[in-house]
């Protein structure tokens, strides 16, 4: 029984110890903008046409989409929806776990609260920090998430980099392997930056689509807080008014 | 004209008399409201009183709207979330004030009972208020722990684990207690289910009632104050305490002023930040629970978290739980280990000031403790701050025997 005990809370000691251990590569905010509906759209589009095979987003639906990114009906179902889905059905894909768990060696992630989980600026780095890696199944690696299982699918557009590391020997004998840089192999379809802007925009739709909601509430917040402000400040009166006569 | 006032009066009395001849209604509310006389001297501190009943009611009803979209299957509960997040109409305003006003409630108890701390409000004849609360406290943070699985995110799945696993330190019957606590050998539907039951039925009941008897307790003595006098020893020859309001229409105006106040904060974090940045929305539980995954650093909601570094401050894992349990239960007790006859803070000298202020503190540092990863120097403050917590108890047992203070008046001064 205390064994049972000891194992469950040792494991979380260790969990604890390798997360203060490892820190995630994050060499650049993300710096997106959730209010800028065209980056939403380019986003959204470079979902529907890199991501959207293989990562689900089955809390999301596309109607709500078109309505939160102003797009009409006939736009979202011409430029955005690729499969042969109907505009309220949700952002679903035909690849089964098991086939993802078959092919990628775990099956991708639904990434409809992804950006809640990591955060934009994780998202960001990841999709900026990919290099090849010989050594890994995927042929690829990448510096903010480590021996992830996921090859670089836009490979096309970022062109194909190798990373240098150097390594360095601490007082206790140990070896730090530290990144120095990357080494473009072959360039891509785009520039350095309009890769990042591009993927800016993706992260952008991914912070979206975490909370749709986000654009309302955010709109609703002043006026809230300003009926509440009125609200108090007439309270008060009423009860400095109302203890004027306690002595 | 006078003539249908009089007979409007005389019908709104008749049917009053009607009701009070049936159920005192009249003076129930004279008991409680126009005729309660409270001390004219609260202060800031005596906000969080009203406050603590307006987060219940905003968890009750909105605990109500959010059963209403929500299914307790382990197979379907992640999504529900996310369902009531996009398809319903204001789904995602009702979640927030629900999560929102989970942490809310947290910090507007802290700050209650601190005030009791403060004011010795949990001294003689008070005591049973005292204990009513902590047991409150008690139901408060299991019920808050039950809501937290409901979600059934990654950090729902492994904290109810650990949570779980912690009744494993009981001798003897430690495994069996934990498999009948599941419903299962591990986490899974069944046990899903009947934390549903738990949070949305049975541990309301018990909160309801036990605010009841925490409120009638209080009314039967009266309430403390800042300066920890006893209102009713002068009173004026109608029975009127001299330094007592009625409680109607003199707090209530000026509790909905504190509501105000309180409704700025909290509707700023429902609108504009209500993951508090991880802090009350965890980044782990946007990731739906897998039980072959463990999230890197699993901790508790902030609310928790003094008393999970206790936990993790002991080396020994059944010393640990021990201590935590015994770092509430302490709590308890508090009305007898204080022996000084001064109650409030402002009559007592600087050696008690120090050591409450402190105490507050090493809370206060606790908490941060238990949410960082643990590395070798925080658990050594964290060991220093718990044994300063248990020592705090044992310093005021001895120093508050023959404690010198200063002299109480014996009436509330303007």
């Amino acid at each position: 029984m205390m064994k049972k005990v000891t194992l469950t809370l040792a494991c979380l000691m260790f969990a604890s110890l390798v997360s203060a251990a490892g820190g995630a590569y994050i060499g650049e905010p993300a710096n997106t903008n959730i209010k800028s509906q065209s980056s939403l759209q380019k986003g959204a589009k470079t979902y529907m046409n890199y991501c959207l095979g293989c990562h689900s987003m089955e809390f999301q639906r596309y109607n709500r989409v078109a309505e939160d990114l102003g797009l009409t009906e006939d736009e979202m179902m011409e430029s955005l929806v690729l499969t042969d889905a109907k505009f309220a059905d949700k952002m679903t894909h035909t690849m089964t776990r098991e086939q993802g768990e078959q092919w990628f060696g775990k099956a991708p992630p639904d990434l409809t609260v992804i950006a809640k989980a990591r955060g934009v600026d994780w998202l960001y780095n990841y999709m900026i920090n990919f290099y090849v890696d010989s050594s890994r199944p995927s042929g690829w690696n990448n510096l903010t998430f480590p021996n992830a299982s996921m090859p670089h699918v836009l490979w096309e557009l970022q062109g194909i980099r190798k990373a240098n590391f150097e390594t360095h020997t601490d007082d206790q004998g140990e070896d730090h392997k530290e990144f120095v840089g990357f080494e473009t192999i072959e360039e891509g379809q785009l520039n350095e930056e309009e890769y990042k802007d591009m993927v800016r925009d993706l992260v952008n739709f991914l912070d979206y689509s975490a909370e749709p909601a986000q654009l309302i509430r955010m709109s609703y917040a002043p006026w809230v807080l300003l009926f509440v402000a009125v609200f108090t400040f007439l309270a008060y009166l009423l009860k400095v008014n109302y203890f004027r006569d306690v002595h | 004209m006078g003539k249908i006032a009089s007979s409007r009066t005389k019908s709104r009395n008749s049917l009053m008399d009607w009701f009070n001849q049936r159920l005192p209604v009249t003076q129930f509310y004279k008991d409680h409201l126009s005729e309660y006389y409270a001390p004219k001297n609260f202060n800031f501190w005596y906000f969080f009183g009203s406050l603590a009943l307006l987060v219940l009611v905003n968890q009750i009803l909105t605990g109500i709207w959010l059963t209403m979209h929500y299914k307790p299957d382990a197979d379907q509960a992640f999504g529900m979330v996310e369902y009531i997040m996009r398809d319903v109409p204001w789904g995602w305003l009702i979640r927030y004030l629900h999560t929102t006003g989970a942490s809310a409630f947290f910090i507007v108890i802290y700050l209650h009972m601190f005030r009791g701390l403060l004011y010795g409000s949990y001294k003689k004849p008070r005591e049973l208020i005292w204990v009513f609360g902590m047991i409150i406290y008690l139901a408060l943070m299991a019920e808050a722990f039950m809501g937290y699985v409901l979600p059934w995110g990654n950090m729902s799945y492994w904290g109810a684990k650990v949570i779980t696993q912690l009744f494993a330190a009981v001798p003897w019957v430690g495994d069996a207690l934990v498999e009948w606590v599941r419903g299962d050998y591990l986490i899974s539907d069944a046990t899903l289910n009947r934390f549903f039951a738990l949070h949305v039925v049975a541990l309301p009941l018990v909160i309801l009632v036990l605010v009841v008897l925490h409120l009638a307790a209080l009314h039967t003595v009266g309430s403390n104050n800042p300066e920890g006098v006893d209102i009713k020893k002068h009173k004026d020859e109608n029975g009127v305490p001299k330094d007592g309001i009625p409680f109607h229409p003199y707090y209530t105006v000026k509790d909905i002023f504190g509501v105000g106040m309180f409704l700025l904060i909290f509707l700023f974090i429902v609108f504009v930040k209500p993951d508090m940045g991880g802090l009350f929305l965890e980044h782990d539980n946007y990731v739906p629970a897998d039980p072959s995954s463990t999230p890197e650093h699993i901790k508790p909601v902030w609310y928790f978290t003094p008393f999970y570094a206790m936990l993790r401050a002991v080396p020994d894992m059944q010393m640990g739980a021990l201590i935590m349990a015994l770092a509430i239960v302490v709590l308890f007790f508090l009305p007898w280990l204080d022996r000084s006859p001064v109650k409030s803070i402002r009559y007592r000298r600087w050696p008690y000031k120090l050591m409450l202020s402190l105490f507050a503190i090493s809370f206060v540092v606790l908490g941060w403790l238990g949410m960082q990863s643990g590395s070798v120097l925080q658990k050594l403050m964290a060991q220093i701050l718990t044994g300063f917590y248990f020592f705090y108890f044992v310093w005021l047992f001895f120093y508050s025997r023959n404690e010198i203070y200063h002299e109480v008046p014996e009436r509330i001064e303007k």
